[in-house]
């Protein structure tokens, strides 16, 4: 028992170093094309500078929608997009996936004595995102300064909960994308909706979309426990600590997508060429 | 007279060569139109997005209907027939093959051939975006006239407005590929395509009003960006449908777009031809 304890916790360990491995082989890849990465890093910065733009000019006429204002959504916005870059960051590779299924390259990563899930993380890191990245932070910083809030513990615990059940839950919706790609060998455009899509208008409390689209973002793809009400518990809207909670009810959301992924792998039949 | 018949043919101003052109065009818009499970997954994207959009907007209607600077009825049209269109008017949407093209000197063989480069582009960069909306337009407008009141898509405000709204629609079209074959030539002078096509995306996805309608944005800095190019892109036909600009203004906005068509494509031809001149093809 204790043997077994120790070789868990060996093999936890080797994985963590190898991942790390993989960081830095990819950091060290992508250094090879300085100008590129950092016009890449721009890029990223310029495409959801605009989304933030479209925000700003909004309040610039309304004053709130829904009860909230500029800087609470400011707050959301930003939160949620850490939360979604850092799922980007670290398993874009997921959505890379399709290339790997239709070349023939699993077939490659199956026969290593290595987890498939651990070399298809490492497959990608994209450092370029960290553009998006400055942007959330200056937004929080500037939501953070003038929304109002009364910091407290609890709600500093609640933006951790929220960024680790957040990258989470992005994760299982790329690992979704990919175990799809054993079914179908090609990427499906739809499932953009599911990650972009909630990118693009998570910028708003989901709670702004109507009754049912918060419905839907409850109990069907769990957005809204890692946006809209530990927000809520946030700004002091609601003080049900249960709210608090939520975004580490959304990490078992990865529980079914892992099931998903190995459902696939177990029916997988070799593509390559 | 020998001269000048040679000159027209060469810049593609021969009535006669127009034809060739035309062929391009058929050709590629047939070609586009064989991706049809990318329209399928396309329109579905299109239709969530869309229907985003408008409960966003109906938030904002609910929180201040006065601050709304055109109907709601005039929105939801706009923003049903932005993505009904939106292949016709993405800024995104360059030809990775015209890049490379340039960038790796396949360039030599189209300049091998009698035809004016800069006139093949234009037909067939037109002809890609008039394919792609061909097949995805329909079921989506379709779908989004059947949904209820609010959310539903709405006749145009007037007969004339829908006629006005089909002839801006296409002079729309000229501008949005005008202003993206000025990409393409300048890449002859950049090399590389990548920051030029990056910042001039971002910039018109602004300025244009994909982010938001450009009547949403304070009066002051409206009334100077509807003096640009993109602002006669769709901002024109999507506010003439819903009767959000009317009269003079849509009198206006018409005149802009041809002076615009008239100036971007005469600077992205002389341009292009001074490239020609001088061009080194790159890489072997």
């Amino acid at each position: 028992m204790i043997a077994n304890q120790n070789g868990q916790k060996r093999s936890l360990r080797r994985s963590i170093r190898l991942y790390g491995a993989y960081i830095s082989m990819n950091v060290r890849s992508i250094m090879q094309y300085k100008a590129s990465f950092l016009l890449s890093v721009i890029g990223q910065f310029l495409v959801s500078f605009n989304v933030f733009l479209g925000v700003f000019f909004m309040f610039q006429r309304f004053s709130k929608v829904r009860g909230f204002s500029y800087q609470e959504v400011l707050l959301c916005f930003s939160l949620f997009l850490m939360e979604f870059t850092l799922a980007e960051m670290f398993a874009r590779g997921f959505d890379s996936f399709s290339g790997i299924v239709r070349q023939g390259t699993f077939d490659r990563i199956l026969v290593r004595p290595v987890s498939p899930v651990l070399q298809v993380l490492g497959s990608r890191f994209e450092l370029t995102r960290i553009g998006r990245m400055v942007q959330a932070v200056i937004m929080f910083a500037c939501g953070l300064s003038e929304s109002g809030v009364h910091w407290t513990l609890p709600k500093i615990v609640t933006v951790l909960f929220m960024l680790i059940g957040g990258s989470a839950l992005f994760t299982g919706m790329f690992m979704i994308y990919a175990a799809l790609c054993f079914f179908t060998l090609e990427g499906l455009e739809f499932m953009n909706v599911f990650t972009d899509g909630a990118r693009e208008y998570g910028k708003y409390p989901l709670g702004v979309y109507g009754k049912r689209m918060l419905q839907i973002t409850t109990f069907v793809i769990p957005y809204a426990l890692v946006q809209y009400y530990p927000f809520l518990y946030i700004i002091g809207r609601s003080t049900n600590a249960v709210y608090m909670f939520l975004p580490l009810a959304a990490v078992l959301f990865l529980a079914p997508c892992y099931g998903l992924w190995r459902f696939g792998v177990r029916r997988y039949q070799s593509s390559g060429s | 007279m020998e001269q000048l018949h040679t000159y027209m043919q060469n810049t593609g101003l021969n009535p006669g060569g127009w034809r060739k052109y035309f062929s391009f065009f058929r050709m590629r818009f047939f070609m586009g139109l064989q991706y049809r499970t990318a329209a399928i997954a396309g329109m579905a994207t299109q239709f969530f997005w869309g229907m985003m959009e408008i409960l966003l907007y109906n938030a904002f209607y609910k929180a201040d209907a006065a601050a709304f600077p055109m109907s709601f009825r005039a929105l939801t049209s706009y923003i049903w027939l932005q993505q009904a269109f939106l292949t016709l008017f993405g800024a995104w949407m360059f030809e990775n093959e015209i890049f490379d093209a340039i960038v790796d000197g396949n360039l030599a063989y189209e300049m091998c051939r009698p035809v004016n480069v800069y006139n093949m582009w234009f037909s067939r960069s037109m002809a890609m975006r008039f394919s792609r909306v061909c097949l995805r337009c329909l079921p989506i407008l379709l779908v989004a006239g059947l949904l209820p009141e609010p959310y539903g898509m709405s006749l145009p405000a007037s007969a004339l407005h829908g006629l006005l709204f089909a002839v801006t629609i296409f002079l729309c079209a000229l501008v949005v590929v005008a202003c993206t074959m000025l990409v393409y030539v300048l890449t002859f002078y950049t090399i590389s395509p990548v920051g030029l096509r990056m910042v001039y995306v971002c910039a018109v996805d602004f300025l244009c009003g994909a982010i938001i309608p450009l009547p949403f944005l304070p009066d002051g800095l409206q009334r100077v960006i509807e003096l640009l190019p993109f602002a006669s892109m769709q901002n024109v036909p999507l506010r003439i449908y819903g009767g959000s600009m009317s009269g003079g203004e849509m009198v206006r906005a018409i005149g802009l777009q041809i002076v615009w068509i008239v100036v971007l494509i005469a600077v992205g031809r002389m341009l292009c031809a001074r490239a020609m001149k001088k061009v080194i093809v790159q890489g072997g």
